[in-house]
């Protein structure tokens, strides 16, 4: 796709306090002119629905209000894109059990340590009854946290998709090329086409007009990757920014697609995003992870190709190869939909714990605790309009 | 005016650190409070050398607070632990409209924490009584053992005495009242997260630590009948509104657009995936007012330092769900929830 000329919009003079690219991406008039534009390229006859793959469009849709500013008819469905719920009980349980073992230090993301195992435990609770289990920013960190505890096992918890991979890849050099024989990485790192697929393998069940596409991914693995979703499934898919502009104007481009008859993938994030994403990455990547042949997702089941290992020359560096991990699968607790809602079956208010028994304090289910995950994201800043529809009813 | 010098040696303040008989109750004891705590926060009560502090109380009811300062780390841009547990209790009993009168201080000191840190601490917090025109009256020292402490923990109670007029609670906020915010939002938060280990960042932000009663006495005489007060300390705006909308029974509805937020402050929470809404403040105040009441409030506050970019940023409505909602600056709405344990940053 060819780049537009004045992609980036101007500063605006009366917001002397904002910051620089940021704001831009958040200027309401520029909103409620997309908004305008929106409401007057939809055919009312015509239901829209389209799915946002990604946990941060689910999130920068709630946070910004914007569903609010689309017409009715179009319907906004979240997706399974988001590292923390797709994440099956079993994997939190290995780790809690890595946690566990003594003269580990497990060192993990801070979304990981509320998400719930089988019995009620969790990282957090495992921590407070005495495992070591240490919040880190950045794989970095925990590589870090290895260099300064020599006399311990230092056991990084990596989750996440095509976003998080490399860092984590880095690490493991870094790692090798240090010698240390005490750090290792549980590798939880899932990819974004093959999940993709396994939803729209399950049919016409969803409806889907088209996707909003995962920018933060598309940097790093391109845009091509998606064509498959116009050229096999004949639907269009707008990579979009997280940014509140963002998200409508894919929006809009995707209601253009679907008037027009066309199927295609649009690159709304072109200020970072291109066909091919960043080969540099992509060949570190290769070096250290293999596919596993296949991958449980929570939700979604067992999906072939759809998730990565260390490869055997990094072995040393390998958790699973390391510790003695339970590796059993763990069916989620029977009241929560986080599968439904993980597909787009079913939203957060159609579950029936949603609100009640699970809540972003007591979470049943990991769609209520990563911050990017759809209930929570709804029970966050979106439920009071539940209340406003009981009302008129 | 001081202890009986029965000891010899000064106290090494430079290379010196705490040690378990500093809190033994013996001669160690008493030469670290005569040097250092009476040395600083000197005045007629403490003295005294009483286990208590002895002071008739002028008419009106009586306020009391109390706050336990944990704070990591213990020096920060813009302050430390120690002015900090001096304007956080004024604070809380400023926010009833009273004139805070007297502090007492608690120390918990950990075994092995350097004398120079703690001199400097004992300081700044003298200091911060002085010019809150607060004294701290009473006080006690604990020594633990090294690992059962975070170097120093202190702990300050406060009492003040509210004007017979004055009825400032958090339950009066009532539907059309407006919700006022005495300044811009996050400061001390991000300027502690710049610090923090694994996330130190360069940031120009101070705390906005201080003593408030100064501001309160202020909009209190422009406008008696303030409806509610409170300092939006953990848990930052987001927090108080919730708290103030239970204890009232109402609903709050804020605008976004008028949030003051300092682009540094914004961009610190921007790349850390936090929401300033629920970034703590230190010297920051939140007031409800009738709607009427409201400009002349708003003037007071301007007109103070503390209160320079103070901003109407909501009014209360009716709604017995108890929401507290926010029109985002898209024009679209959302809730404003309690927050849910701590805020963690984002994976991606």
């Amino acid at each position: 796709m060819k780049k537009k000329q004045g992609q980036r919009p101007r500063q605006h003079e009366e917001q002397p306090m904002g910051i620089p690219y940021v704001d831009e991406f958040r200027d309401g008039r520029l909103a409620r002119k997309i908004a305008a534009a929106i409401a007057a390229a939809v055919r009312p006859a015509r239901q829209y629905r389209f799915m946002e793959f990604c946990g941060g469009h689910t999130h920068a849709i709630y946070r910004y209000g914007l569903e609010d500013l689309l017409p009715a008819n179009i319907q906004m469905i979240h997706g399974p894109g988001c590292p923390v719920c797709v994440l099956p009980m079993g994997r939190i349980d290995d780790a809690i059990a890595l946690a566990r073992t003594p003269g580990v230090i497990l060192a993990s993301y801070a979304d990981m340590l509320r998400v719930p195992g089988s019995n009620g435990t969790s990282l957090m609770k495992a921590r407070a009854a005495g495992a070591d289990v240490r919040m880190v920013y950045s794989a970095s960190d925990a590589l870090q946290l290895a260099v300064a505890h020599p006399d311990r096992q230092v056991v990084f918890f990596a989750i996440g998709f095509e976003t998080t991979t490399p860092p984590t890849a880095v690490v493991i050099r870094e790692a090798a090329r240090l010698d240390l024989d005490n750090f290792s990485v549980f590798c939880n790192h899932v990819l974004t086409p093959p999940a993709m697929r396994a939803i729209l393998e399950t049919g016409d069940e969803l409806g889907l007009d088209g996707f909003v596409g995962p920018s933060h991914v598309s940097a790093v693995i391109g845009t091509r990757p998606y064509d498959f979703v116009a050229a096999d499934y004949r639907r269009p898919v707008v990579i979009s920014g997280f940014e509140p502009l963002d998200v409508l104007q894919s929006v809009l481009m995707l209601v253009r697609q679907v008037n027009d008859g066309r199927v295609e993938v649009e690159n709304e994030f072109s200020r970072a995003v291109d066909a091919e994403g960043n080969r540099k990455a992509q060949a570190l990547m290769t070096e250290l992870f293999e596919l596993r042949p296949s991958f449980e997702w929570r939700g979604l089941g067992q999906i072939p190709a759809s998730a990565l290992r260390i490869r055997a020359a990094y072995a040393a560096f390998d958790a699973e190869q390391r510790f003695p991990v339970p590796a059993q699968a763990v069916p989620d607790h029977k009241a929560c939909e986080c599968g439904a809602i993980l597909r787009g079956v079913k939203r957060p208010r159609d579950c029936k714990v949603f609100g009640t028994a699970c809540t972003p304090d007591q979470p049943i289910g990991a769609c209520m605790v990563s911050s990017e995950g759809a209930c929570a994201a709804y029970y966050n800043y979106g439920r009071f309009k539940d209340v406003a529809v009981a009302g008129q009813a | 005016m001081s202890a009986a010098k029965d000891y010899i040696r000064p106290i090494d303040f430079k290379r010196g650190r705490v040690d378990l008989t500093h809190g033994s109750g013996g001669r160690a004891m008493a030469q670290l409070i005569d040097e250092l705590f009476l040395a600083a926060f000197d005045n007629d009560w403490l003295r005294q050398l009483n286990d208590q502090a002895c002071f008739s109380v002028p008419a009106g009811r009586l306020v009391m607070a109390t706050d336990s300062h944990v704070v990591s780390p213990l020096f920060f841009p813009g302050g430390d632990i120690g002015c900090l547990a001096v304007h956080g209790t004024v604070n809380d009993v400023a926010m009833a409209g009273a004139k805070p009168l007297y502090l007492s201080a608690g120390f918990i000191l950990e075994e092995g924490f350097p004398l120079s840190d703690l001199k400097r601490i004992v300081e700044s917090m003298a200091a911060a009584a002085r010019q809150a025109g607060v004294p701290i009256v009473t006080g006690d020292t604990k020594v633990v053992e090294q690992g059962k402490g975070d170097g120093v923990f202190i702990t300050t109670t406060g009492i003040g005495v509210v004007p017979a007029d004055v009825r400032v609670s958090g339950d009066r906020a009532r539907p059309g009242d407006k919700i006022l915010l005495s300044g811009t939002l996050g400061d001390h938060g991000v300027a502690i997260m710049s610090l923090r280990e694994n996330l130190s960042f360069g940031t120009s932000i101070a705390s906005d630590t201080a003593a408030l009663h100064e501001l309160v006495a202020a909009m209190l005489a422009a406008v008696p009948d303030i409806h509610c007060l409170r300092d939006p300390t953990r848990g930052g705006l987001g927090a108080t509104l919730n708290e103030l909308a239970r204890q009232s029974g109402v609903g709050m509805h804020i605008d976004e657009a008028a949030l003051p937020i300092r682009t540094e402050v914004a961009a610190a929470c921007e790349f850390l995936g936090l929401d300033p809404l629920y970034v703590a403040n230190e010297g920051k105040l939140v007031a409800i007012c009738a709607p009427e009441d409201a400009d002349r409030l708003l003037a007071a506050m301007r007109a103070h330092p503390l209160g320079r970019e103070a901003a109407v940023i909501g009014e209360v409505r009716a709604d017995p769900h108890h929401f507290v909602q926010m029109t985002t600056s898209f024009g679209g709405s959302r809730i404003v929830d309690w927050l849910s344990g701590e805020q963690l940053p984002r994976i991606c």
